[in-house]
């Protein structure tokens, strides 16, 4: 790695079902001031902007017309990616990593609560020949995938149900989280099928939020920054967009998303190395698929884990501790960032009532959502 | 620390045309194999891929980049898109730049692909959209609005006449006859664009670029292995990009501010001090005649309101002093937005290697500059290219 | 990062003329004639987006049959559309300041299609209008009307036309269009 980067402000609103009150515009501009402070930067020192977003999650075609002004990057270097905020964490650090930029701040937002065909639309992204004509609720993949996953594995619905519960659990004490909520797991065993063995609890929810990064080489980290949190690996990874062929047990865009951040990290051991991790779970099940792809604990494992407690926030191991996406909702392109936002407050030790002792290496991990094989590592440290 | 040195080695495209019988993926496919062939590498020598599309609702897929993946060749690999509007064709090789300029990766394939087809009853009804929800959809706003706004406002500012600006269609689409990719290639005259039917006022007819399927795909390589790769990498020398506001209706359109703050900044990279003397061969964006203008003005690369004067003198053609759109252009060649920008890059590849063929500019030029543009006209995206 | 490559290629032939360039064109017949199997779909993609404060309040005066615009203390600008935010000094707004509802065109366009193409008898006239009592160029998209399409000029003083009170909804087309004045 030629250069060093650091994340070293965050800002964001705290996710919620609805955001009535404020523009798309106004909450990310609420997110950027809160980062470009905790960063002590103005807009003028940073070099470049990323920004996150959809076309059809806006309602806008062409959205990243709309994005300059509230983060204070009119007639500045500023781009688009459709990915997950992840995705614009590993294109700041390549931005860094050039020696072009020295500062370069990230955006993510959702403004789920504004579209009000969100199964629609997910659908739209089948492929319009093969899949699209079937018009099925989109969710008919990830029972699909469940079922294979569990067959496979050996892992079970119970399983997945502690994982419900863990993070609604942890949700409770995030203040950022928009759904905490006691769960037992026989509430998710027993909640409404959608497509079997998925169930209405399996799922997360939509949220409204926005977050707001600000990363910088190591010589402006050190000059702005108390406590920066380095960025020790990155890894992305695209699998076959065919529902037709791709492999519906194993995560394979997470094994190699994560054991190329874990290379660049010089990560051998990830389940001894990584002190807590923040992995999708925008589905109850693929926390499960997701930590065994990325070598968490061992193929078939998964569930052993949860059982033990070890993912639970006093285990060896906590997962998800600010609720993952199940606690927190799904924010869309801003999920990750969600994410990654708690491995910084945790690493800080401004995570509160969560606050995890003796915490200094954390993983995130991000999916794109139904229909997508796509996902994007980080690996980040306080040392 | 500083960037490593990234040359192009290699390049592909599709033929333009209205409407492919090939999907979104399969043009996709056939530029990135194209262009692996003419590097010689195979997919598994490719280490990461960018894509760049504009609006999703072209292709009639939401999350377009994911489902074209795998066309692009990005199956089990680091994957990106990013998009800037109009401005994305040259900007996905920018992100394809710092993709092996930080490090990360020795090899990228930068893949650009736009099918405007399937959008019925016409492709312009993706556009409908870009307005903002609020204050301007209701208007019921369609995109030539915006070009006729900013064209009209040029040439009210300059006194610059339709006739000045019709020059540059009549020099782009017959460019464009001696490109085998062409759409619209075709000798027109002044008078024919005058005639042509009026739009929106001033925009006619034959002031615009079609609306076409194609793909343009391009191989980049860290300095060590291009070497390994070719004896002619075109390396990169300098890149730029620049968003204006959206509150577009804010500002003064007669001039593109941000095309001249991206040039700046490619220019900074480049070590270019005097543009106008440096640079060899040019590819401005030119969806509408009236854009090459401008973009030159923005370019630095004459005075402002001068660029029609330089049209007439003969200057900006394939065999002038400043030779610009010696491809055609997207007037000429066509314009499947994304895959339009990269089709300039590729342009500046193979002239700058001397295998242009009939397009080929005369004294061996050693420096070429590719810009797009777009968004709600509030985008620059620059690239400076030199052997 | 270990890259394998073969033994060094030949230099490439000469370019462009041994160049095969794929794509296959269809034509209209083609298409239109049942030649080639076609799928179509449409998505139901459906929004209701939260205007927020400081769209919300301009909605709100358009309904009572006025324009609003905020004031910016640093950089001493009135800008419409109103934010509550301004983009240069990335800083809150300071106050809102009405606006009249007259202006100047900065630029106009005589649109004689729709935008799928299809022919127009009269034309549409889009205008970008400077509004009077916002900073200089500050100005809003809109519709020009009640006027001959050949008198149209830049720098034309114009008026808003209003719908009548009980038909404003609090949209931006509570402004029928603006005429000269
Ligand atoms: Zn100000």
């Amino acid at each position: 790695m030629t250069e060093e980067v650091a994340i070293i402000g965050v800002g964001y609103t705290a996710a919620s079902p609805v955001t009535p009150e404020v523009s798309y515009r106004e909450m990310i501009y609420e997110a950027a001031v809160k980062a470009y402070q905790d960063a002590h930067v103005k807009p003028k020192d940073i070099k470049s902007f990323v920004c996150l977003s959809e076309d059809f999650h806006e309602g806008t075609s062409i959205f990243d017309e709309y994005v300059p002004d509230q983060l204070g990057a009119v007639l500045k270097p500023v781009h688009t990616v459709t990915g997950d905020g992840i995705h614009g964490l590993i294109e700041a650090t390549m931005h860094i990593q050039t020696g072009l930029m020295d500062v370069v701040a990230v955006e993510a937002h959702s403004k789920a609560s504004n579209i009000l065909t969100p199964f629609h639309i997910m659908a739209f992204a089948t492929d319009p020949v093969y899949n699209q004509p079937l018009k099925m609720h989109p969710y008919y993949i990830a029972g699909l995938e469940m079922n294979r996953f569990l067959l496979e594995t050996g892992n079970t619905r119970e399983h997945c149900a502690m994982v419900v519960q863990k993070n609604r659990q942890n949700a409770l004490d995030n203040p950022v989280a928009a759904y905490g909520a006691q769960v037992a797991p026989d509430d998710v065993l027993q909640s409404r099928p959608l497509f079997a063995p998925l169930s209405k609890l399996d799922t997360s929810l939509h949220a409204d939020g926005a977050v707001v990064m600000v990363l910088a080489s190591a010589k402006r980290a050190r000059e702005l920054s108390d406590h920066p949190i380095w960025v020790k690996g990155i890894g992305w990874c695209s699998d076959s967009p065919s529902l037709e062929n791709r492999d519906w047990a194993q995560a394979v865009y997470a094994r190699l998303a994560g054991d190329a951040a874990y290379r660049m990290a010089g990560i051998r051991n990830p389940r001894e190395e990584i002190d807590l991790a923040e992995i999708d779970d925008t589905f109850s099940y693929k926390e499960l698929q997701h930590m065994e792809a990325l070598r968490l604990c061992r193929e078939g494992e998964a569930g052993l884990l949860l059982e033990e407690g070890t993912a639970d926030l006093d285990g060896d191991l906590p997962i998800n501790p600010s609720g993952g996406t199940l606690g927190t909702g799904f924010l869309y392109e801003a999920s990750g960032l969600y994410r990654v936002l708690e491995l910084v407050l945790q690493l800080r030790g401004e995570a509160g009532k969560r606050q995890l002792a003796h915490v200094n290496t954390g993983l995130a991990f991000s999916w794109r959502g139904i229909p997508t094989t796509s996902g994007a590592a980080i690996v980040v440290s306080n040392n | 620390m500083g960037y490593r040195k990234v040359a192009v080695v290699g390049a592909g495209m599709t033929k333009f045309v209205r409407r492919s019988l090939e999907t979104g993926k399969e043009l996709s496919f056939e530029a990135s194999h194209m262009a692996l062939e003419s590097c010689q590498l195979t997919l598994d020598q490719i280490q990461s891929v960018v894509f760049g599309s504009a609006p999703d609702a072209f292709d009639g897929v939401h999350m377009k980049g994911e489902y074209i993946s795998d066309g692009a060749g990005a199956f089990r690999k680091p994957y990106m898109r990013s998009y800037v509007g109009g401005g994305t064709g040259v900007f996905t090789p920018i992100q394809g730049w710092w993709h092996v300029a930080s490090g990360m990766f020795d090899t990228c394939l930068v893949v650009c692909e736009e099918k405007m087809s399937p959008c019925q009853p016409h492709p312009q009804g993706a556009f409908l959209t870009i307005f903002d929800h609020t204050t301007e959809r209701p208007l019921g706003p369609n995109l030539l609005w915006i070009f006729a706004l900013e064209m009209n406002r040029y040439m009210h500012r300059h006194g610059i006449t339709e006739q000045d600006i019709a020059q540059v269609a009549v020099k782009n689409k017959k460019n464009a006859l001696d490109h085998p990719c062409a759409q619209i290639g075709r000798e027109v005259s002044i008078d024919d664009v005058m005639n042509s039917e009026v739009l929106a006022w001033p925009v006619k007819r034959l002031d615009i670029s079609p609306v076409s399927d194609g793909a343009c795909a391009i191989v980049l390589a860290s300095e060590e292995v291009a070497k390994r790769i070719t004896d002619k990498p075109v390396w990169f020398e300098g890149v730029g990009w620049n968003l204006e506001t959206a509150y577009w209706t804010n500002r003064d359109l007669y001039y593109p501010k941000q095309v001249e703050y991206a040039a700046r900044m490619a220019y900074e990279m480049a070590g270019i001090r005097e543009p106008r003397k440096e640079i060899n061969i040019v590819e401005p964006y030119d969806p509408f005649d009236y854009k090459e203008l401008h973009h030159l003005e923005g370019l630095l690369l004459c005075d402002k309101g001068k660029a029609p004067e330089l049209t007439r003198s003969g200057v900006t053609a394939r065999n002038g002093d400043m030779p610009v759109c010696p491809s055609g252009g997207l007037l000429g060649v066509g314009n499947p937005i994304a895959a339009a920008g990269l089709m300039k890059i590729c342009e500046l590849f193979w002239q700058l290697r001397g295998e242009a063929g009939k397009r080929q500019v005369p004294g061996s030029p050693r420096r070429g500059l590719a810009q797009a543009w777009g968004d709600l006209m509030q985008v620059g995206t620059v690239v400076v290219l030199g052997r | 990062m270990g890259i394998k490559l073969t033994e060094r290629p030949q230099a490439q032939a000469s370019g462009m003329e041994t160049l095969e360039f794929k794509g296959t064109a269809l034509s209209d017949e083609e298409f239109k004639g049942g030649k080639v199997v076609t799928v179509s779909g449409a998505p139901n993609a459906q929004y209701g987006w939260d205007a927020g404060v400081a769209i919300g309040r301009f909605l709100h005066e358009l309904k009572e049959g006025r324009l609003i615009g905020t004031f910016c203390r640093s950089c001493n600008r009135i800008m419409v559309p109103p934010r509550m935010f301004c983009e240069w000094c990335f800083r809150n707004t300071d106050e809102w300041a009405p606006l009249k509802d007259t202006g100047v065109v900065n630029t106009f366009s005589l649109c004689y299609v729709t935008w799928d193409m299809k022919r127009l008898k009269e034309p549409e006239m889009p205008a970008v209008i400077e509004i009077d009592g916002a900073s200089p160029g500050m100005g809003i998209m809109h519709l020009l009307g009640e006027v001959d399409p050949k008198k149209v000029q830049i720098g034309m003083k114009v008026r808003a036309v209003w719908k009548p009170a009980d038909e404003r909804e609090g949209a931006i087309t509570d402004i029928k269009y603006f005429k000269p004045m």
